[in-house]
């Protein structure tokens, strides 16, 4: 069958099940279902803390197949995922699901254990490093599920994805399982994205390396959502927890795309009082927010809220009265989880009210101006951050879909070829985030609109910004690189690619 | 229009290939200090091939070539004349080094069937011979459009400090500017080599234009936006050249000589400033036809 993104898609896949395809951003939103959860409750004087590891697991009754989840909190520095994996197999566990909000390279050990069968299946949001290329070389058993941050929380809220034990990476917790990520040694302020995985697995251990008497305050994960606590030496790395400080970049090409954007939001007529804004924490990205912090303040214009994955440099304008609030669902750097624990208004979100289309309204849904990556972005607009050039996974959607999905004005901005290659082609490798939710693409050579937009073209008309089709982009760029030959993938099926609602948006195949 | 012109190493393609997008007037693709003695073959190539290869958007293509004392300039010339660049900068420029680079450009352009005198000069004034002979040195060949000022070299050979405020290039500065504009071309001040400084680049460009610079080179992409605000006319000159124009156009209807504007006399000079005040913010965009 062909999805709305013109992909062609099997009925039904091995070790994913029936296919349901992608039928349109906004089709399937609507009424829903929430799952029950089965717990143990809790008589009082039981006692949470075990001496070990093991103790949790056995406790927890693991078993062949079950279903394993961690929080990507502690992001590069993450110890957690590899010790309670290192600890499963030297149980001699097999089949178990790895459901990881993110994967990044310190989960290099992993790979050993998909080779081994302990670990058969993985669901994340974003992986990359050996762990990334081992699936796109076919040796997990079945097909990586690859959600959206929104969507992991949808799939998690309506049973589509069961969890039987979360592991809670916990920079500090008390003996009774009140958890916060401001305080302790491996602090990575919000906890957000292991929200759904506390509310919603059968179990829950709180692994820590700061154990507190109880109760500790403040409370982001309580205990009525955690059976039991494990306290360790570490739970991560410092170093590679959180950046010291997040830089804009000074690549002059960075800079010039960063400006453009930032002229381009000026001229939407969304840059006024109550402005709604999110930018990730690359160079580039970061670049749009200066200038943009540039806008705001020769106009006195005082925004709503930023929001996602914070950075110091967003903390900064919101310290300086440019935004009121802060939605928080990550801490990029230590400024930011400085600012998260002592302002109020920096207030913290779940996976879920950040971008989960199947409950009340996210926080994506109040966004004026998000701005987004690519690897690839083809003429329908549609984005790819999935794979890279070569075809291997390096990335994934993340809070993109989501985001693109909810925002006014939804920005790629890329630079029109990196490493030889061009950025805009006529068919993305893999569909991550589908063009009909992608607004314009901003490059150092031009600005391309999606069609769709006729209110956006019809306002920049008159305006001094260098607007190309998006066909003349792509020109632009195979004139300076020439067209690259086409990746070659086997038949099978290494990942599958969820939209935020569920639907496959596209599957990844094996590389050659 | 040379408000700004943007040094570029002569041997970086991803730089070379970017480099007309990032604001400048002017592209000065270096041959010469940027690119060491064993790279000079390939970088003098790499531009040939640029040259005829890329889109330059609109921007003047400036090839800075190698002294003419070494072999290593007459190669250059030979090499990038043939493909038409808009302009070559002469390093170290004395009057029998421009007279000699016109013939051998005439030549070519002879050869190649290019409009005679469509190559244009612009000497590189950074020695103290330089700057005495600066007059000279322009009025040597029609080809020459500006000249650029070297403070670098300049206060090297002259065994000065280098400061940030200038003080020492005062008088270089001032004898170019004279020079420049009783020949009528552009008078491009020295770089500011603080990379990260902007407050005193914008301070350094507004000291240089005070006294009649029209543009200033930039040795890093980040510079470029300030060069060019502080080169073009500001919207108050703008609105007063408008009102000039507009208060002239009322007294020739009036069949008035002399007017005046504010309380001020306007004569033939001041209007010949707000005319030009006003060309030159349409040639940038600031204002419509």
């Amino acid at each position: 069958m062909i999805n709305a993104v013109k992909r062609e898609l099997p009925e039904y896949i091995e070790g994913y099940g029936k296919v349901k395809p992608f039928i349109g951003a906004y089709e399937n939103i609507g009424e829903v279902k929430k799952t029950s959860v089965k717990i143990k409750s809790v008589k009082p004087g039981e006692n949470k803390v075990l001496p070990s590891l093991r103790d949790a697991l056995l406790k927890c009754g693991i078993e062949d197949g079950k279903t394993l989840s961690f929080h990507h909190h502690l992001r590069n520095g993450d110890y957690v995922l590899n010790m309670v994996l290192e600890e499963v197999a030297k149980l001699g566990i097999k089949d178990i699901k790895v459901a990881a909000s993110s994967i990044f390279p310190c989960h290099a050990p992993l790979v050993e254990h998909i080779k081994n069968g302990v670990v058969t299946q993985i669901y994340t949001n974003y992986m990359s490093g050996l762990v990334a290329e081992a699936v796109s070389y076919g040796f997990l058993k079945y097909p990586a599920i690859m959600h959206t941050h929104g969507g992991r929380a949808r799939a998690i809220e309506s049973g589509d994805l069961r969890i039987d034990i979360a592991f809670i990476a916990a920079p500090t917790c008390d003996t009774y399982g009140n958890i916060n990520g401001v305080e302790g040694k491996s602090a990575c302020g919000s906890l957000g994205y292991a929200i759904p995985d506390a509310m919603y697995a059968e179990r829950v251990v709180a692994i820590t390396d700061n154990l507190v008497d109880y109760p500790a305050c403040p409370i982001e994960i309580s205990q009525e959502y955690v059976d039991y606590i494990v306290k360790v030496d570490a739970i991560g790395d410092p170093k590679g927890i959180v950046s010291g400080t997040t830089r804009i970049t000074k690549d002059p090409v960075g800079l010039k795309i960063a400006k453009l954007a930032a002229q381009l939001i000026d001229e939407s007529g969304l840059l006024k009082d109550g402005f709604s804004f999110q930018t990730g924490a690359g160079g580039t990205s970061l670049a749009v927010a200066a200038y943009v912090k540039d806008i705001m303040k020769r106009k006195n214009i005082k925004g709503s809220f930023a929001a996602g994955g914070i950075t110091g440099y967003i903390v900064e304008m919101f310290e300086e009265g440019l935004f009121k609030t802060l939605f928080d669902v990550q801490c990029f750097d230590l400024k930011a989880v400085e600012s998260y624990k002592n302002n109020k208004a920096h207030q913290g979100m779940s996976a879920s009210m950040y971008g989960n289309p199947h409950n009340k309204g996210a926080v994506v849904n109040n966004l004026d101006v998000m701005i987004l990556g690519a690897t690839e972005i083809d003429t329908d607009f549609n984005v790819n951050v999935t794979t890279g050039s070569n075809g291997i996974i390096m990335g994934g959607s993340g809070g993109h879909s989501d985001t693109a999905a909810g925002a006014k004005l939804a920005i790629v901005v890329t630079q029109l070829t990196k490493a030889r290659l061009p950025i805009i082609v006529d068919r993305v490798t893999t569909v991550t985030t589908p063009g009909e939710t992608i607004d314009a693409v901003v490059t150092e050579r031009g600005i391309a609109i999606n069609p769709k937009r006729k209110d956006l073209l019809e306002r920049l008309k008159d305006s001094n910004l260098p607007i190309f089709t998006i066909e003349e982009l792509k020109n632009m760029a195979e004139r300076l690189t020439g067209v690259p030959e086409k990746i070659e993938f086997d038949e099978r099926i290494v990942a599958v690619v969820e939209y935020r609602d569920g639907t496959v948006i596209d599957v990844v195949r094996q590389v050659r | 229009m040379r408000r700004s012109m943007l040094f570029i190493p002569g041997n970086n393609p991803s730089m070379i290939q970017n480099a007309p997008i990032l604001g400048a007037d002017s592209i000065i693709l270096d041959l010469e200090d940027a690119v060491s003695i064993d790279e000079k073959d390939s970088a003098r190539f790499l531009v040939r091939n640029a040259l005829l290869e890329l889109d330059f958007n609109g921007c003047e293509k400036v090839v800075r070539i190698n002294s003419i004392n070494t072999e290593l300039g007459y190669e250059d010339i030979d090499v990038i004349a043939k493909v038409k660049p808009d302009a070559l900068l002469v390093p170290k420029a004395t009057e029998d080094a421009i007279k000699e680079i016109d013939e051998l450009i005439s030549t070519i352009e002879g050869e190649e069937g290019f409009k005679l005198g469509s190559i244009k000069l612009i000497p590189l004034i950074e020695t103290a011979f330089g700057v005495e002979d600066v007059f000279n040195i322009v009025k040597s060949s029609k080809r020459v459009a500006a000249v650029l000022l070297g403070a670098e070299d300049l206060t090297a050979d002259m065994e000065i400090k280098r400061t940030k405020e200038g003080e020492e290039i005062f008088y270089a500065r001032s004898r170019i500017v004279s020079a420049c504009k009783a020949l009528k071309v552009d008078a491009i001040d020295t770089p500011f080599t603080d990379i990260n400084d902007f407050e005193g680049l914008k301070r350094d460009c507004q000291r240089a234009k005070l006294i009649g610079m029209t543009g200033k080179a930039a040795v890093n992409p980040r510079q470029i936006d300030t060069i060019n605000e502080v080169f073009s006319p500001s919207m108050e000159d703008i609105e007063w050249a408008k009102r000039v124009i507009a208060a002239y156009d009322e007294a020739q209807r009036e069949g008035k000589g002399v007017f005046s504007l504010d309380g001020k006399m306007v004569d033939a000079p001041v209007l010949a400033r707000a005319k030009n005040v006003l060309e030159k913010a349409k040639a940038i965009g600031l204002i419509k036809e």
